[in-house]
Formats: C-alpha cells, sequence, structure tokens
C-alpha cells in the first residue's frame, strides 16, 4: 500500500481557494449598486434564458458569478429557505442577513469539506430598505465568509480593478440612469486600460426598486426600457437623466 | 410544496390527523363570492359577512385575494381554513414562479387550486368545507377566465359569470339577467355590486353595503396590466349608486320581459 503524500493543511486550502478562485475568474464580471431609489445589478450575460440576477423574496435580490449550475443550486436553495420562512412566520422575517448567513454556512462547509471540489462561485445577496441607509449588500465569496459592502460591489473575474474603479466614481443618491451608466462603464474597461463596447443585448440589468407599489421590489430591466436608460445616461445632463430615470416601468 | 411536505409536513393543510367529532363544528364561515368576465379582463368581488350559525361572526371579513399578478381568489366556506389555502395557494405560484424564471399558466393555477381543495375532502365532510372561486386574466389567450369548484376539487370553468357561496343562488340570478356581452369595466364592476346587493337582500348569511360603518364589498379587477383592488372611495361610490337607484327601485333594474 503506498503512504499518501504529506500535505499541510495551509498548502491544501490554498489549493483549494486558488482552484475557485480561477473558476470564478473564468466567468464575467458583475457589479451591484446603490442608487437614490433602490440597488441595481448590472451584468454581461449574452444568454436570455440563463439569469445571473434573480428574486430571492420580496425585498431580496440574488447576483452570482462563476459556475451556473453550482449557483443556481444555491439560489433556488435560498428562494425554499426565503418561502419557507415567510410561510411559517411573517413576509418581514425575511431577511438578507438570515440569508446569507445560510449561505455563508453552506460555502463554507463545502470548501472546508475534503470530500467535495469547493464551489466556484461568489455570491452577492442585497435587502433594499425604506430608506437608503436601510440598503444591505452582502458579498459571498467561494470559502464562505462574508462581507459587509457599501455603495458598490463588484465580485467575478476582473473584480478587483472594477471595484477600485467603482469606489471611486461612485457616490450616493445617482439616479438609475447615472448608476448603470457608471456599472457599464466599469464592466467594459479592459485590465489593458482600454474601452470594449458592451451592446445592450449583451446586458443582464435588474433593480431591486424601492419605489415599486408592489410587496414585490425585484424587476427585470430589458428590452426597450434598458435602452432608454442606457441612452438617457449617455450624452444628457444629470437633469434629463433623472426625468428618464423617473418615468421607467 | 414537495419541499414543504417532506421537510415540514405539519404546516400543510391536509397532513393533519383529524380529531373524531359529533355534529357540526362552529367556526366562521364565509359566505358570497361572484364573478362576471368582460371584454378585456374579469372582475372578482366578495361580501364583507362572516356568519357562525344564526350569529355574524365578522362584518368586514376579506375574502377576496390576490393570488399573483393575473389571478385571484375568492373563498366561500370555513374562514380560517381558506385563509390558510389561499396563503399556500399564493406561496406556491410565488415560489414556481422564482424557481422556474416563468408563470404558471392560469390553468395550471387552477388545476393546483383544485388539487388543494381536494386534500381538505376530510375536513369538508365533518362540515368544515372550503369553496373557492378563481379568476385571473389569460395572458396567452388575452381574457379573463372564471373557474369554479366543488368541495371535491372538482372544478370546471365558468363562461361569462359565477357566483360561489350561500347567496350564490340569487346572485347568479341577479347577473344572469344584467349581464351582457359588451360590459365595460366599470359596468362590470356595477353588475358585481348588484348581484351582491340581491344575495345579501335574500340571504341572511351575506352582508350588504353597511352605509352607517362605511363597509363596502371588496372588489377587484384583472385586466392585462395585472390585479388591481378598487380603493374604499370607489367601493363606496359604486354602492352608494346602487344604494340610491335601489331607494326608489328596491328590486334593483328590470330587464326587458321579450
Amino acid at each position: 500500500m503506498s503512504t499518501p503524500f504529506y500535505v499541510s493543511p495551509q498548502q491544501a486550502m490554498a489549493d483549494r481557494a486558488e482552484y475557485a478562485r480561477k473558476g470564478i475568474a473564468r466567468g464575467r464580471s458583475l457589479v451591484v449598486l446603490q442608487f437614490a431609489d433602490g440597488i441595481v445589478f448590472v451584468g454581461e450575460n449574452p444568454s436570455r434564458a440563463l439569469h445571473k440576477f434573480s428574486e430571492i423574496y420580496d425585498r431580496i435580490g440574488f447576483a452570482a458569478a462563476g459556475k451556473y449550475n453550482e449557483y443556481e443550486n444555491l439560489r433556488i436553495g435560498g428562494v425554499r429557505y426565503a418561502d419557507l420562512r415567510g410561510y411559517t412566520y411573517d413576509r418581514d422575517d425575511v431577511t438578507a442577513r438570515g440569508l446569507a448567513n445560510v449561505y455563508a454556512q453552506t460555502l463554507g462547509t463545502i470548501f472546508s469539506s475534503a470530500a467535495e471540489k469547493p464551489y466556484e462561485v461568489e455570491l452577492v445577496v442585497a435587502e433594499v430598505g425604506e430608506t437608503p441607509e436601510g440598503d444591505q449588500i452582502y458579498r459571498l465569496p467561494h470559502d464562505g465568509s462574508i462581507v459587509d459592502e457599501h455603495g458598490s460591489v463588484a465580485v467575478g473575474g476582473n473584480a478587483e480593478q472594477i471595484s477600485s474603479y467603482l469606489d471611486r466614481e461612485h457616490r450616493e443618491g445617482m439616479t438609475l440612469a447615472e448608476a448603470l451608466k457608471l456599472a457599464v462603464t466599469a464592466l467594459s474597461r479592459e485590465s489593458n486600460g482600454t474601452q470594449r463596447e458592451i451592446p445592450a443585448e449583451r446586458l443582464e440589468v435588474a433593480v431591486l426598486d424601492r419605489t415599486r407599489p408592489q410587496q414585490r421590489k425585484f424587476r427585470r430591466i430589458v428590452g426597450p426600457q434598458l435602452s432608454r436608460l442606457l441612452e438617457a445616461a449617455g450624452p444628457a445632463t444629470a437633469a434629463e437623466a433623472e426625468e428618464s430615470g423617473g418615468d421607467v416601468e | 410544496m414537495d419541499f414543504l411536505g417532506e421537510h415540514q409536513p405539519e404546516l400543510l393543510p391536509g397532513k393533519r390527523q383529524l380529531p373524531p367529532t359529533q355534529g357540526v363544528i362552529e367556526a366562521p364561515h364565509g359566505t358570497t363570492i361572484v364573478a362576471v368576465t368582460f371584454p378585456g379582463g374579469v372582475v372578482l368581488a366578495g361580501d364583507r359577512r362572516a356568519t357562525m350559525g344564526n350569529v355574524i361572526a365578522q362584518r368586514d371579513i376579506e375574502k377576496v385575494f390576490p393570488a399573483d399578478e393575473y389571478s385571484a381568489v375568492g373563498i366561500a366556506g370555513t374562514a380560517g381554513l381558506a385563509v390558510e389555502m389561499v396563503k399556500l395557494f399564493q406561496l406556491e405560484l410565488e415560489h414556481f414562479e422564482k424557481v422556474e424564471g416563468a408563470q404558471l399558466s392560469l390553468e395550471g393555477k387552477a388545476n393546483r387550486l383544485s388539487t388543494m381543495i381536494r386534500s381538505n375532502l376530510g375536513m369538508a365532510m365533518q362540515g368544515l368545507a372550503v369553496v373557492p372561486l378563481f379568476a385571473g386574466f389569460d395572458v396567452d389567450r388575452a381574457k379573463g377566465r372564471i373557474f369554479s369548484y366543488d368541495v371535491t376539487g372538482g372544478r370546471s370553468e365558468e363562461h361569462n359569470f359565477a357566483a360561489t357561496g350561500s347567496g350564490s343562488i340569487f346572485a347568479r340570478g341577479a347577473m344572469k339577467k344584467l349581464f351582457r356581452d359588451d360590459l365595460s369595466e366599470e359596468q362590470a364592476t356595477t353588475l358585481v355590486v348588484q348581484a351582491l346587493y340581491d344575495a345579501a337582500d335574500d340571504d341572511s348569511a351575506t352582508g350588504g353595503p353597511d352605509v352607517a360603518r362605511r363597509i363596502y364589498p371588496i372588489i377587484t379587477v384583472i385586466t392585462e396590466d395585472g390585479f388591481r383592488r378598487l380603493t374604499e372611495d370607489e367601493a363606496s361610490e359604486l354602492s352608494r349608486a346602487v344604494l340610491a337607484r335601489r331607494l326608489e327601485e328596491p328590486d334593483g333594474p328590470r330587464a326587458a320581459l321579450l
């Protein structure tokens, strides 16, 4: 019988983290930004059927970068957790914090269990509050830690570069059109500093809109509505952007 | 639903053990629900009374609920069980929509409700029946549709108008005489108020518009734009208009004889 090589725990963990990070880096990045009326999710996604963003509950949205089958699994788990909670207790008792904790537990367990390969995913769980101060954004890396984010967050391949750009440019109280423009600019920056063009049909955009009259605040922005917003944000002045940001829906 | 059954079966209405009982169990019962289609949508409305035997258990109960964006359900029968059934139904539709990323078809929703009623058959045999009326806007066919049920979960699609609950016979009679193919949304809402008035007129378990307490029927409209519940003011205005005419003609508008 051959004796297995000794691998130090530090080395084993580092290898697993490296494996997961590489997997995540292969995917396109996505960004989540706060704006005046809520939280906007923007990502580059050529597929219309496989979403990167989705609704978990009334005020909670989910974004994921990495391997589709793995984050889809986590997403369905999250929807089940939220719906069961809301049905057993009350709709108000479902919070992003609780959900983020469940995800952290799941990811952490998988990451440190030797039997399974680590999930190659990075998640963002966001909850829109009654006011911008009540907004919560949590980033969950592959190893099961939770990072409480404010203002803006980027995950996926080019995340570090994008988030440092967003940190510089993002400010509070942006309109939806402004936030969208900032997000698209951030996503289209190449690592060598040049800009490339991302056409509107390759963008996936969703918002958690606190001004929405319905109980469920999650809404996808597609088709003409998206082009209108992108145009408004383009050469237009802030005042015009404000206007077209207000009459969406 | 399957997930719920596996993990917390005690939350599902059908899985509970029934205690042996003798005679009828006293619990609040909801009464009359009416629905009528019009070109472009459907109106679902209900009175506000719940009765327990000969007592009025509640004057301002709400018996019409949105099931999702494009459908609504009105309940007659044991109020407590019915409200729980609606809650579970809403949960299922929302859950499906989120997991699959698409809405169930209207037929699918109606079938699902049918199974839920059937799972309540044991309770129904003990006098705790739930008989809902389901109405929705069929996005694929672009029209409003109504489904009625019996206690065993039997489902049937109703054309033009339908009613359920103790006052339903009177409401249906009224609607039969007042219905036309070319109703506008406003006429359709007036029609359901007339029908509920007639039901309350002849059925003691159905509540009429209560002007003193400002309790008026719940009226909901489902069109292409989704579910909308008429505000208190709109419902009160409609009810007062009908009431004002009834002061002159207590039996309501007369249909042509031939």
